[in-house]
């Protein structure tokens, strides 16, 4: 069953469309990232997706309909922009987020205790948030956005501005989250973490939904490949052949891009005669090269 | 609801909880206990002085010194003569050097004359009751030379009667009016006080929840008009504690003075013939002017980022308030004023303005219920606009600073 799915949704303010006519669907209890660069779209696809704006056309719909303050206990969410009340103590702050989507006091004060546990701040539960790091006042952030056990959580850049340890532990979480049953929509504009979580993914650009898909389909469909050549040889010249649309050079050898595989083989058997090779491999485009092709072209 | 009730606990919570509340209630409860009580500290520190009191009589004639003394003993004078046995010339360098305050010196063989030399004029008080003293004791002597009967001296000094009639029939008797103009003022300096002070705090919570952002998680967990009622609610609750506590500080603070709220100082407020309705209206009115300013505070708040930009947006708000307390100040002394009237029924003025006139004037009950039903009415309106400001204001953030963002935030509302 399809849980959120967004029908050709148009956004505009005033003249600005900020969303042109988005069609997609997520499947329940699973992972999706948006991914695009800055005012592409996102945040505004996930405010209607939160019935904070109304989408000028279309719709967006959760569970068959528009989604409400009936549905808030429902609903997780973490804003881009990063909001909690500075002079409150974590633990009340966590209690009280999660009391205004219903949740049940008692289980509030135990479910804010168990994740400040996990996330290894247990002692700043009667800190102020305005005394805490960035890191660690977003790793409350994350805990509020979740604490209330939502069936769909959506959220927006979530590993950003955090260090590397951080930013596995909070994966983890989400991760394992999703594994519990949770929809979860995010936006990124780091492609590692998308490749890594998701199942599915989008690109954004400009409001328009430039790639959708799950990431196996949309590498497969992007019909070009990488061909990473090691030699002692000096293979630049083999950029010249023909099919070869782009050669990066590094160290010890260089990766050229091609769309028909054939050429791969084309380019083994030339580098063999130009000296040994130590390394060939055919790879899949990285999900960075599809973002920079789809969104560049379109600059372009 | 259960999410009302959450926020509205919130809200009152965390300002009760405020030093500067706690600050606020305390001082303005101590002040009480300080006013209430000044007489007698006054007293206390006078005790010591009473020492100092004694004056230094040159009685040329030696006579006059023990009937004043007698005058000043009944008109409950803390003035002690005695009967100096220096010179007046000693006395004078005396003074001179600062050593003595003052001195008296009395004489004359038909009718009193007499001279008081002080350092400086500052003891005029003292002057004063003497001069009252001596003039008494003139009279006394005169008329006992005049050989005037008992009776005729009454005559002689009986008040004129005046009475003032008022003909309006909706005024009060001029003994009633100033009786309850000292308590109406009072009031309306306390509604006045109230409607700036609370919807203030609500403009600035509204914006402190903008600028710290957290109020996007806010409104997409519960809905930006229950979140605004909530809050308002949440305060007014507050407000109304807070009302309590200085109503029954000040009950105790007079209680524990002593005085039985109908003599001297309090006599003047009226206090002595309280109506019940004056409360009855007074709480009425606070609570209508506060949700009036409140939902105009809500909405102004949510369409600031920074809290600095508060006060600069609040700046129309608090004019419409101080010209309704210019014209209820200023209606004290004529309540029954044609701009009076009027204002009485324009919704921002109404909370102070027709309640000064329920309270100063007999008006008929329509008048303020009809005063009340615009003002209700208004907070509807309001409420309503107010809402859809509120909705699209949290989401706007930028510069803004002027009125004209309210266009810009109905539309983004409207979107919504």
């Amino acid at each position: 069953m399809m849980t959120l799915s967004i029908k050709n949704a148009t956004k505009q303010f005033g003249d600005f469309t900020a969303v042109d006519d988005i069609s997609l669907d997520v499947a329940e209890g699973q992972m999706h990232g948006f991914l695009g660069a800055n005012g592409a779209g996102k945040t505004t696809t996930f405010r209607m997706a939160l019935g904070l704006l109304t989408p000028t056309q279309g719709e967006v719909l959760w569970q068959g309909r528009r989604i409400s303050y009936a549905d808030s206990p429902d609903i997780g969410y973490l804003p881009e922009e990063r909001g909690l009340y500075p002079k409150m103590k974590v633990q009340d702050q966590l209690v009280y987020l999660a009391r205004l989507r219903r949740m049940d006091k008692k289980q509030a004060e135990q479910g804010a205790k168990d994740w400040l546990e996990r996330f290894e701040v247990p002692h700043y539960a009667n800190k102020k948030v305005e005394e805490l790091s960035k890191g660690n006042q977003q790793k409350i952030q994350l805990i509020a956005s979740l604490l209330h056990n939502p069936k769909l959580l959506i959220l927006d850049e979530p590993f950003s501005g955090l260090d590397p340890v951080n930013v596995e532990m909070l994966k983890k979480a989400i991760l394992d989250f999703q594994k519990q049953g949770a929809t979860i929509v995010f936006s990124s504009h780091r492609m590692d973490h998308v490749e890594e979580l998701c199942d599915d993914m989008s690109i954004l650009d400009k409001g328009k939904l430039v790639v959708h898909g799950s990431i196996r389909e949309v590498k497969r469909t992007f019909g070009k490949q990488n061909v990473r050549i090691h030699s002692d040889a000096d293979i630049t010249a083999l950029s010249e052949l023909p099919g070869v649309e782009k050669f990066t050079e590094q160290r010890g050898g260089g990766v050229f891009r091609i769309a028909d595989e054939a050429v791969g083989q084309t380019l083994l058997a030339r580098a063999l005669e130009l000296g040994p090779v130590r390394q060939f491999a055919l790879e899949e485009p990285s999900l960075e090269e599809i973002f920079i092709e789809k969104v560049g072209r379109v600059h372009v | 609801m259960y999410s009302f009730w959450i926020i509205f606990k919130q809200a009152f919570k965390t300002k009760a909880m405020t030093k500067s509340f706690m600050i606020t209630t305390l001082v303005v409860v101590a002040s009480f206990f300080l006013l209430a009580n000044l007489p007698s500290i006054i007293d206390s520190f006078d005790g010591d002085d009473s020492s100092q009191q004694t004056l230094q009589v040159v009685d040329e004639t030696g006579q006059y010194t023990q009937a004043l003394q007698a005058q000043l003993d009944q008109q409950d004078s803390a003035i002690q003569l005695e009967a100096s046995t220096l010179s007046e010339e000693q006395l004078r360098s005396d003074v001179e050097a600062g050593e003595m305050d003052a001195y008296l010196v009395l004489g004359g063989a038909d009718g009193i004359t007499a001279r008081y030399v002080a350092e400086s004029a500052t003891e005029s008080a003292q002057a004063a009751e003497l001069e009252n003293a001596l003039q008494s004791l003139q009279t006394a002597q005169v008329a006992e030379q005049l050989e005037l009967e008992e009776t005729e001296l009454a005559q002689l000094f009986a008040p004129v009667e005046m009475e003032r009639q008022a003909l309006a029939e909706s005024s009060k008797s001029q003994e009633e009016l100033s009786q309850a103009r000292g308590l109406v003022y009072i009031l309306i300096m306390v509604i006045y006080i109230a409607v700036i002070y609370y919807p203030n705090m609500i403009a600035m919570e509204v914006a402190n929840e903008k600028s710290s952002r957290v109020m996007e998680i806010l409104i997409s967990s519960v809905s930006p008009v229950k979140h605004m009622f909530a809050k308002i609610v949440g305060i007014g609750s507050l407000g109304i504690l807070q009302m309590m506590i200085f109503a029954l500080a000040g009950y105790l603070a007079i209680q524990s003075s002593g005085s039985d709220l109908t003599e001297g100082v309090f006599s003047v407020m009226g206090f002595s013939e309280v109506k019940f309705s004056t409360f009855f209206y007074a709480i009425l009115f606070f609570l209508l002017g506060y949700f009036l300013y409140a939902v105009l505070a809500a909405l102004l708040g949510s369409l600031v980022s920074r809290t600095e930009d508060v006060q600069q947006l609040m700046l129309p708000m608090m004019i419409l308030i101080i010209i309704a307390s210019f014209i209820a100040f200023s209606g004290i002394s004529m309540p029954e004023a044609g701009y009076v009237t009027i204002a009485s029924y324009i919704p921002f003025f109404a909370p102070l303005v027709m309640f000064l006139r329920v309270g100063l004037l007999d008006i008929p009950l329509w008048e303020p219920l009809l005063s009340i039903a615009i003002m209700l009415l208004t907070i509807g309106i309001l409420g309503w606009f107010g809402a859809r400001v509120y909705r699209g204001g949290v989401l706007m953030y930028g510069s803004s600073q002027s009125l004209k963002d309210i266009r810009r935030a109905i539309k983004l509302g409207n979107e919504k």
